[in-house]
């Protein structure tokens, strides 16, 4: 299925899964290294503005990992987990649990496991970052997740918008 | 944020693989079902019973042309979940606008260590 240059494709495969595809132009190994190096995640993770202020990776199977980002208006979110799988350059799987999630909400609730893989054709790479959800509310949850940074991303436009008007 | 109830039944239909499979089929063209049976590797009245959900919630249409029922998609019936999963989708791309940017930088660093 073709990805088009500069959009990530996300579709729904199942009740409990979020599908994401993005074509990089980059040999996998440089995509492999920018999504284990800290100091390589900390210049990307943060989707909107804002900064990632740690990120700590223990690369091995079994090893965790924890980002901590900063966006304006949100505060800190901080996101943490566990590599399942490596194989090098191909395949990463890991556990991620969102930190921010409501009182009540258990960790188990919180947490997906996503996989990554990486296919290098013509010295450009196909990343497919499957999220497995442990429910179909947790999935949609974090689907609205980005509808509420969308809404953010409003609110500060309104903002400057009311600033420039003052 | 909560999904309007109306849209509810869209986003089951779709959720099932095979379906996905059908409607990924019939976004390049309007197709009979022989045709589908034959891609999906399914037998008819599987394939059937897929369309006949599709139908039920306006994602594919159906026209009889002589004896042949040809069936398409109806883009409009999805657009609510393309609607919900949008700014998910653009937040994803601007994350990955910003790792575009380190792997320029890794490509040109790789390029000059070459070079050297």
């Amino acid at each position: 299925m073709p990805v088009s240059s500069g959009k990530a494709k996300v579709t729904l495969p199942t009740e409990e899964q979020i599908l994401i595809e993005r074509e990089f132009d980059a040999p996998r190994h440089l995509v492999y290294r920018a999504l284990t190096t800290p100091e390589l995640v900390k210049r990307w993770f943060h989707a909107r503005r804002g900064v990632v202020t740690s990120a700590e990776i223990d690369l091995r199977v079994g090893g965790k990992w924890r980002y901590v980002s900063e966006a304006d208006n949100f505060g800190e979110v901080g996101f943490h987990g566990e590599y399942r799988e490596l194989v090098l350059n191909e395949r990463i799987v890991w556990t991620e649990s969102y930190e921010g999630v409501p009182e009540g909400v258990s960790e188990e609730e919180a947490t997906t496991v996503n996989t990554a893989t990486l296919t290098e054709t013509a010295g450009r790479t196909l990343l497919t970052l499957l999220i497995q959800a442990p429910s179909k509310t947790t999935r949609d949850a974090i689907i609205d997740s980005g509808m509420e940074a969308g809404m953010q991303d409003a609110y500060d436009l309104l903002e400057d918008v009311a600033r420039s008007l003052s | 944020m909560a999904r309007a109830a109306t849209t509810a039944d869209a986003f089951n239909a779709v959720a099932e693989p095979r379906r996905r499979q059908i409607l990924d089929v019939l976004a390049g063209g309007e197709r009979p079902v022989n045709d589908l049976v034959r891609e999906l590797g399914l037998a008819q009245p599987q394939v059937s019973k897929h369309l006949r959900v599709l139908r039920e919630v306006g994602a594919v249409e159906v026209r009889e042309q002589g004896r042949q029922r040809l069936y398409r998609l109806n883009g409009r019936a999805l657009k609510p979940i393309h609607d919900w999963v949008r700014a998910y989708e653009d937040a994803w791309s601007e994350r990955f606008e910003q790792l575009d940017a380190v792997l320029e930088d890794l490509k040109r660093k790789e390029q000059g260590d070459a070079g050297e």
